[in-house]
């Protein structure tokens, strides 16, 4: 299977050298250089043909439909720019001198890198040598971290800054009060669930001893019926959040409306317990982290209560996100029996939660690398591996709709909550639109 | 002399030795930099490499012993997170913390000082209780707070100061910039130099005050009043002079942590220094940045104290005294 790309002619980079085939070979190869970080997203094995200037082939010894939605964390370098500063292959993670690349930017779009003083100030101003016409009227860009909320609120109020992100949850009605300012609030593509250790015999962090209560099915769906994800959304959220049914987005699967939570039972939950030979419940921690997702301190503390009423002890273990990843991911050894996480599939497609969340973990390849809780079910595993290989998007999609009927419906391998919302502040003045990625693209801002 | 200083000089070095090591035993509880350094791409294999090839699977003294065996020849390392030398790092945010310490002690001299003599001086008066008051609050309300009441005060309702950030700033040679001399540099120091001083203020205030009341009763005082001296000459020259000593001493001390604890008020304003970055790399687990930062706060109080121990034992002749006595 090859993939053919058309390159659109008369683009040039910032620094004046004219964007060809050459560099997009020079780039992929770059990706797949020793001390690249993103090996995995090309085929070690394909081959990179120059046709012309304009026109490149991948042509790659498996079939891969999905190969230009799991591209957009690569990006194309000038050739010649890269080899004269010595930035031809990737910096690994680990060396000792500063990476001209990483400081430096010479790319094609619409704004150019002024000036970078990493964690104070960046700059850009407008490419006018643009190949595309901007939709905005921006001329220059400043970006300065505020790390205190308080003050980026303070500082959007006083007209110091146009945008910012995020408002919290507690200062939206002040934005909005305020004549000058408002919230622009969208769902945002990002995933937030609760996952459960069902690969362990005993639970690390539990008062059951000697087996595990997740490998039980009527555990994990007694779980998913004693949270009221609707007040969550009402009570933590202030309403803003999308409670799910799937562990991706209704915005990137066309299945999405088919597919219903269970409904909250407290009852039915209670009853499962007892099935399940837990009448009186048990005793299980809680790793939730602190700073990484919209209230997700709060959202585990609501957790912890309505397990409660269902005769469930959690106990509360938040942490900053630093010491969380550290503990839950693969190099913790996935060191966590009941955990709140999010996922933003960056293919912006199913395949991608499969592959790193819902597969059976398989250290060799990294499929199912974030799968903390070690969920596996081969039949998930195959529909998934036949979706990737299917070039049709609607039989892609069958595909999916069964693997997520199996994996969350009857499996219960995970505890999907919501996507949770974006919120942006911005000055009246100023009319930005809101990817629900998340991306800022100063090219579409308009300002009166 | 010269033998007490060498050995000063010595435990100050073992100081330092002790805190690096303090230090990179706490780092394993601090979290992965592994995992804030790669994407969801990165294998598992890859990740064990690179922790192996950053010497992160090594026992905290050894870790420690490199870190400190670089740093004696001045190479702090690379910035996990910046990618940039950790000594460039921190030079560049240095001018912004030292600019902010200087301009909080000098405000915290100038209003202490008047504050604690007049309170002093007129002990029942309104005025006095009103600094005692304020002085309370300042010892007990968190430095975060204040600076979050004085930018709703002054930048959202008032908007006469900016809310974060350092302004415009002028750069002087290669090492320093400088916001003196801008008038956004200068609008900008005045709410987190505040904020900063607040705490010292209220510390030289109480402190002025009770040496002064102390100093009043002293027999010289009584004599110069039976002199016929004016209470301004009695209570300025003779007074004032004499309760300074130990507040100069305690300001020099404290400059160190003024230094130490902007930390949270560099957070709160945005303040582009090297509190920030302390706290930027804590999040980041970039243990580089925390190191080098950790050390460079301790040889500042090492310095500090050095400096200290050497002026008394030269000021002080009981304390050269006995060191004579110790040599013999």
């Amino acid at each position: 299977m090859h993939w053919r790309f058309h390159l659109r002619k008369g683009v040039k980079f910032d620094e004046g050298q004219d964007f060809t085939a050459d560099d997009v070979i020079f780039s992929a190869h770059r990706v797949l250089s020793a001390g690249s970080d993103l090996k995995g997203v090309i085929p070690a094995d394909a081959e990179i043909v120059k046709v012309d200037d304009y026109t490149v082939d991948f042509i790659l010894k498996r079939p891969n439909p999905l190969l230009i939605s799991q591209w957009p964390t690569w990006g194309i370098f000038s050739k010649s720019w890269s080899e004269a500063h010595g930035a031809a292959e990737a910096t690994p993670m680990n060396a000792r001198t500063p990476p001209y690349a990483g400081l430096h930017a010479n790319g094609t779009g619409p704004f150019i890198l002024v000036s970078h003083e990493p964690g104070v100030k960046t700059v850009w101003k407008k490419n006018p040598n643009w190949w595309d016409k901007p939709t905005g009227n921006v001329d220059e860009v400043v970006f300065t971290p505020i790390p205190n909320a308080a003050t980026r609120v303070a500082a959007l109020l006083s007209g110091e800054i146009d945008w910012m992100d995020p408002v919290p949850l507690n200062d939206q009605d002040r934005v909005n009060a305020n004549p000058g300012t408002q919230v622009l609030a969208g769902p945002e593509i990002r995933t937030i669930f609760l996952g459960m250790d069902q690969s362990r015999d005993e639970l690390g962090h539990s008062s059951v001893k000697g087996k595990n209560p997740f490998k039980d099915v009527r555990v994990r769906k007694a779980f998913y019926q004693a949270i009221d994800e609707d007040a969550i959304n009402k009570k933590v959220m202030r309403g803003q959040a999308t409670p799910s049914a799937l562990m991706i987005s209704p915005a990137l699967f066309s299945r999405s409306k088919e597919f219903k939570r269970f409904p909250f039972d407290p009852e039915a939950s209670k009853k499962l317990l007892a099935e399940a030979g837990y009448p009186d419940g048990f005793e299980v921690q809680l790793d939730c982290p602190n700073d990484r997702y919209v209230n997700d301190e709060q959202i585990c503390q609501a957790v912890v209560g309505m397990l409660a009423r269902v005769g469930v002890k959690v106990d509360l273990n938040a942490e900053p996100k630093s010491k969380f990843f550290a503990s839950i991911s693969a190099a913790g050894r996935y060191d966590s029996s009941f955990y709140l996480l999010g996922w933003t599939p960056t293919t912006l497609e199913s395949s991608n939660v499969f592959q790193y969340i819902m597969g059976c973990r398989d250290p060799k390849t990294n499929w199912g690398g974030n799968n903390v809780g070690g969920y596996c079910n081969p039949k998930v595993d195959e529909l998934a591996r036949a979706a990737l290989l299917e070039p049709d998007a609607a039989k892609r999609d069958d595909d999916f709709a069964r693997a997520y009927e199996i994996a969350l419906f009857d499996d219960v391998s995970y505890i999907p909550l919501h996507q949770q919302a974006l919120a942006w502040g911005v000055a009246r003045t100023v009319h930005v639109s809101q990817p629900p990625n998340n991306y800022y693209v100063f090219a579409w801002v308009t300002m009166d | 002399m010269i033998a007490f200083i060498v050995r000063r000089v010595f435990a100050s070095i073992g100081v330092m030795i002790a805190v690096g090591l303090i230090a990179f035993s706490m780092f394993r509880y601090v979290g992965d930099p592994v995992n804030q350094m790669v994407g969801v791409e990165t294998s598992v294999a890859e990740q064990a490499q690179l922790r192996e090839e950053l010497g992160l699977n090594d026992p905290a003294i050894v870790q420690a012993l490199r870190f400190l065996g670089h740093a004696a020849r001045f190479d702090f390392g690379v910035s996990y997170q910046f990618k940039e030398p950790v000594a460039d790092l921190i030079g560049a945010r240095m001018p912004a913390t030292l600019e902010l310490a200087f301009v909080a002690s000098i405000l915290s001299l100038v209003a202490g000082i008047p504050m604690g003599v007049y309170a002093a001086l007129h002990r029942d008066s309104a005025l006095s209780r009103l600094f005692q008051a304020l002085s309370l609050i300042g010892i007990s309300l968190p430095t975060f707070l204040t600076g979050i009441l004085l930018i709703t005060l002054f930048s959202v309702t008032l908007g006469w100061l900016p809310s974060f950030g350092r302004g415009e700033v002028v750069r002087l040679g290669p090492w320093w910039t400088t916001g003196f001399l801008t008038v956004s540099g200068l609008k900008s120091l005045i709410m987190p130099a505040t904020t900063l001083a607040l705490f010292q203020m209220t510390l030289i205030m109480r402190l002025v005050r009770a040496e002064m009341l102390e100093v009043l009763r002293a027999d010289y005082i009584r004599f110069a009043r039976a002199r016929g001296l004016s209470e301004s000459a009695i209570h300025f020259r003779h007074a004032l002079k004499n309760t300074l000593v130990p507040v100069i001493t305690i300001v020099g001390l404290q400059l160190g942590s003024i230094v130490a604890f902007s930390i949270i008020t560099e957070t709160v304003f945005a303040w582009p220094g090297m509190g920030q970055l302390f706290l930027q790399s804590i999040q980041n687990v970039d243990i580089p940045i925390m190191a080098a930062y950790l050390l460079f706060i301790a040889l500042m109080f090492v310095i500090i104290n050095l400096v200290v121990d050497i002026l008394y034992v030269s000021i002080d002749p009981r304390l050269r005294a006995s060191l004579h006595g110790m040599r013999g």
